[in-house]
């Protein structure tokens, strides 16, 4: 399976709306093993003067990972799922994520390079709220290793 | 707590954790964020894609790492940018025959890479490390410093 290098420059416009609840957070929170009081306790989180609970610093790979799974689900591209490893990524915070936002996420295809068998991509999903304020954007390259890899 | 930009120095050591990472864990993270890739919790599947064993995600690595970063500056919001390449991956054990034991440790430790007067913010350097080698490279937190 080879992987489509016209994808490069590829824009997949945002989908649904993720509404980020307060025990998601928590749970999320959890499972990276933190314990600041302003991911699980909305006191807490109102003390650093924030409306709710606060989102880890890598809670936004969520809603990133919706979008790439329009390129990754794509017939078109050519990605066997299976074969993917992570390479790189990157969060940009315009504002903190917190429990009610609704956010969209507008992904982009930046880069697609061959690489042995398989091929790197980079992704960047520009993540905003639903009023269109600019919330984060991450940056993503993941590796389809070729069958030889 | 209240640091200051005029108190940090290049080099200093912000905080340091070493995390015990189990095969349940691996699940929960797969659970919270919906990456369900079964190379993170299916021995046979990871085996069968050339792979050494089950491994940590890594945005689980990458999760676990920043909390040093987070516990220090004392906000969550603090941190406005944050990056990593994902070098190595982190083998988890099946340690179903040996009960509270981990699978996996991964080591933190975050020191002040940069200070930015300028914009009122700092770098901090994360080394993440299990197994004896490093599995981040270039995990790079930045932080707001009021």
């Amino acid at each position: 399976m080879t992987i489509n290098p016209d994808l490069q420059g590829r824009s997949y416009p945002a989908g649904e709306v993720y509404t980020v609840g307060r025990e998601k957070i928590r749970e999320f929170a959890q499972a990276v093993k933190a314990t600041h009081p302003s991911h699980f306790d909305p006191e807490a989180a109102r003390a650093l003067g924030h409306r709710d609970v606060v989102a880890p610093p890598t809670f936004a790979i969520i809603i990133a990972q919706r979008a790439d799974a329009q390129l990754i689900n794509d017939p078109e591209a050519g990605i066997d799922f299976t074969r993917v490893v992570h390479a790189d990524q990157r969060f940009i915070h315009h504002r903190p994520i917190i429990a009610g936002d609704e956010l969209v996420a507008e992904l982009h295809v930046d880069q697609v390079r061959a690489m042995g068998g398989g091929a790197m991509i980079t992704t960047r999903a520009e993540i905003s709220t639903v009023e269109g304020e600019k919330t984060a954007t991450t940056t993503s390259s993941i590796l389809v290793r070729g069958e030889e890899q | 707590m209240t640091i200051s930009l005029t108190d940090l120095e290049v080099g200093q050591e912000i905080g340091r954790s070493s995390l015990d990472v189990t095969r349940l864990d691996l699940v929960k993270y797969a659970g919270a964020s919906g990456d369900f890739n079964p190379i993170h919790w299916n021995e046979s599947f990871a085996r069968g894609v050339d792979l050494p064993g089950v491994i940590a995600h890594g945005m689980f690595t990458m999760g676990a790492a920043v909390q040093a970063v987070t516990d220090w500056i004392g906000d969550p919001a603090a941190v406005i940018d944050y990056q990593t390449r994902f070098t190595r991956p982190v083998v988890v054990e099946d340690t179903t025959a040996r009960p509270g034991s981990a699978g996996a440790v991964i080591g933190v430790v975050g020191v002040v890479g940069a200070v930015d007067p300028d914009n009122s913010t700092a770098r901090i350097d994360l080394t993440v490390s299990a197994g004896g080698q490093k599995v981040l490279v270039k995990a790079q937190a930045v932080v707001r410093i009021w």
